[in-house]
């Protein structure tokens, strides 16, 4: 029973994603892997080209079709990846759910949002129209949309950016899933609007126990949410720790670039910028695709990848860099 | 000495209404008014930096366009280095531009696609200073190109060649190469990776500091207001809700909408973010079409009295630093 009770919800191991173009192939996601236990938040930290959306595409079977995905995607054991689309719809949605960024392009403008959400019930549930109305009535009060029964009749366009994103949540949590992927829920939102919807998600897993992934570039969104955070840089893991660790014991340098490079409100001083810019997808590097920006590079940096590996036996963060953090705190006292 | 206080830009009650039609209405019903921006002044002095903050829709780009008469403003005055700049004055408002450049957000839309980048940024030279010869202009694109760190060999390629990062500096090399006074950046760091974000605001300092470069820096992002702004002007349905230098802001904000945009700014820590007391504003934006009476932001203000409903509160000094239009904000000592 306690084994069961702990197990993780979703486990991905070894995922690659991989696309076809003219250019030749695209390695898009490199071997990832995570656990998400019951109840637990990760942040997925990336530029864009990180490959941190594409990892939550393949994951749900929804990559462009020049793109393959190789590894496992463990949602209670069950191997997610190349599943029957029937097979699949059955976990989508109802088991598994996920918000986008822009709310505005996932709503059907065509259809109220009535619709649109009983739709959702009667296909997973098998529920009456009318009962599905009510049900979604009830979603719709608990992400706390004012005038719920009067709005559930209103079409997209008529809702702001904020309450669309909110009618998302509600869409998605309709079935109660075990696990929510929002990529960049709040990036198209301002910073109130952004507070209003991340308070609503951390009250959401309080009640539900529903396990999050939340894809996002700002770290500030991660720190208030995640238990985990991973890190992604062209389309490869770069750190996995604890939020804590993140922010305090940053142990890879892009980590501690990103950390850098953002303006705080809590600070002053100069922000240091990571120099360079995001490498090409196209033409990564040998190495480590950070090694082209990165200070603290060596020449193994530019031959081979450095792998995954725990910072410490004991430790559970997980890092993928050549040099030892040592080394790094070394150079960086001795720029001061 | 009197040169150097004297402002750059003053903007006096300035107001940009639009007219607005209701597909769904009559005919013969009157156009609504849509108060974009609402009698917002501000002055700003050379070198300096003026960060302008509020969520969208407040007005923060309409009220830049109009320093530049983009957007023709429908009251008020616009006064650039002493002269009084009338909005069909088109003529004044041609040698204006020369001294004030705008960059926009989206760094590739607002270069032209079909142009090489050699062009897009020589473009403001052949329309402003015609006796320039080629060669001539090709060495200022050329120095300007190094200034905000491309390189001279992408000089004949074209927009798309380019990233994001990338585009952005184009565009300030655009504004920087008529050597302008006074540079508004319209959000130039939202459409970036953080990583970016960093690389273009600190050259947006280096080159305000060589230059002695007056900046109107608009971002919703409080943080990144905060790090390269002088003052802070807090717009709120077109209207100005705190102006005021920006530590003092930042530290002891004299507004309530103030209070809530700090608040919800997300602050990457844990320990902090965690334990933070949010102080969550209800709802969203009214309509600009039919705005509350009274105090524009009453309507989701936590601290909102009956009174609220009826004054409409102009900017009002609480101490040397800081300004706010709010009738609850008490005037301090400093």
């Amino acid at each position: 029973m306690n084994d069961a009770k702990n197990a993780p919800v979703l486990e991905v191991k070894d995922l690659s994603v991989q696309f076809r173009t003219n250019d030749g192939p695209v390695y898009a996601v490199n071997h990832v892997g995570f656990e998400l236990g019951r109840g637990q938040t990760l942040g997925i930290v990336g530029e864009s080209g990180s490959g941190k959306s594409q990892t939550m595409l393949a994951m749900m079977g929804l990559l462009a079709r020049n793109g393959t995905a190789t590894g496992q995607v463990l949602h209670h054991g069950r191997n997610l990846l190349g599943l029957p689309a029937a097979e699949l719809n059955a976990v989508r949605g109802d088991r598994i759910a996920m918000i986008f960024q822009d709310p505005m392009t996932s709503l059907n403008p065509y259809l109220s949002v009535e619709r649109q959400m009983s739709e959702v019930l009667e296909l997973h549930r098998g529920l009456s129209r009318r009962e599905a109305r009510v049900r979604a009535i009830q979603a719709l009060d608990a992400v706390k949309i004012p005038d719920a029964k009067r709005r559930i009749d209103f079409y997209p366009h008529e809702f702001s950016g904020g309450m669309r994103q909110r009618v998302m949540i509600a869409m998605a949590l309709l079935c109660e899933p075990e696990v929510l992927i929002a990529d960049e829920p709040t990036t198209a939102l301002d910073a109130t609007v952004q507070a209003q919807i991340t308070q609503l998600l951390r009250e959401l897993q309080r009640d539900h126990g529903t396990a999050i992934v939340m894809i996002t570039h700002d770290l500030g969104v991660v720190a208030g949410l995640c238990d985990d955070v991973m890190v992604m840089y062209g389309g490869r893991v770069m750190e996995h720790a604890s939020a804590e660790d993140i922010f305090h014991r940053p142990s890879h340098p892009y980590t501690r670039g990103l950390l850098a490079a953002l303006p705080r409100m809590d600070a002053s001083g100069p922000l240091v910028s990571i120099p360079g810019n995001p490498p090409n997808m196209n033409a990564l590097p040998p190495g480590c695709p950070f090694s082209a920006r990165c200070r603290y590079v060596e020449e193994r940096c530019v031959a081979t990848v450095p792998l995954l590996q725990h910072l410490a036996p004991t430790s559970p963060t997980l890092r993928a860099c050549h040099r030892p953090v040592a080394d790094l705190d070394a150079m960086e006292a001795a720029d001061v | 000495m009197s040169d150097a206080t004297a402002p750059l830009l003053s903007v006096r009650d300035l107001k940009v209404h639009f007219k607005v039609r209701d597909r769904k209405a009559w005919p013969w019903t009157p156009a609504a008014t849509l108060k974009a921006v609402d009698g917002v002044s501000f002055d700003l002095r050379p070198g300096e930096t003026l960060g302008i903050v509020g969520e969208s829709g407040c007005g923060k780009s309409t009220l830049a366009r109009a320093c530049l008469n983009l957007i023709p403003a429908t009251g008020g005055e616009v006064v650039w280095q002493g002269k009084t700049l009338r909005p069909d004055d088109h003529v004044a408002w041609l040698a204006a531009r020369r001294d004030i450049q705008i960059i926009f957000q989206d760094p590739l839309a607002s270069l032209n696609p079909r142009m090489t980048v050699a062009r897009i940024i020589g473009e403001p030279l052949r329309i402003h200073r015609p006796e320039l010869s080629d060669a001539q202009v090709h060495e200022k694109v050329a120095a300007v190109m190094a200034e905000v760190g491309l390189t001279p060999q992408q000089i004949n390629r074209y927009p798309h060649e380019f990233s994001g990062g990338q585009c952005q500096r184009i565009g300030i090399a655009r504004a920087l190469v008529l050597e302008p006074k006074l540079i508004i950046c319209d959000e130039p760091v939202s459409a970036l990776d953080v990583s970016i974000r960093a690389q273009i605001v600190n050259l947006l300092q280096e080159l305000q500091r060589r230059k002695g470069l007056a900046l109107i820096f608009i971002a919703h992002d409080l943080a990144v207001v905060k790090h390269i702004s002088d003052r802070v002007l807090v717009l709120y349905m077109g209207k100005a809700m705190e102006l005021a230098a920006s530590d003092a802001l930042y530290a002891r904000p004299g507004h309530p909408y103030t209070e809530a945009l700090l608040s919800a700014i997300p602050v990457p820590d844990p320990r902090v973010e965690r334990n933070k007391v949010l102080q969550l504003l209800s709802g969203d934006m009214p309509s600009p079409i039919d705005p509350p009476s009274g105090c524009v932001f009453r309507t989701r203000c936590p601290k909102a009295i009956a009174v609220c409903a009826q004054d409409k509160p102009a900017l009002r000094q609480l101490d040397a630093e800081t300004a706010a239009a709010c009738v609850l904000a008490v005037e301090r000592s400093s």
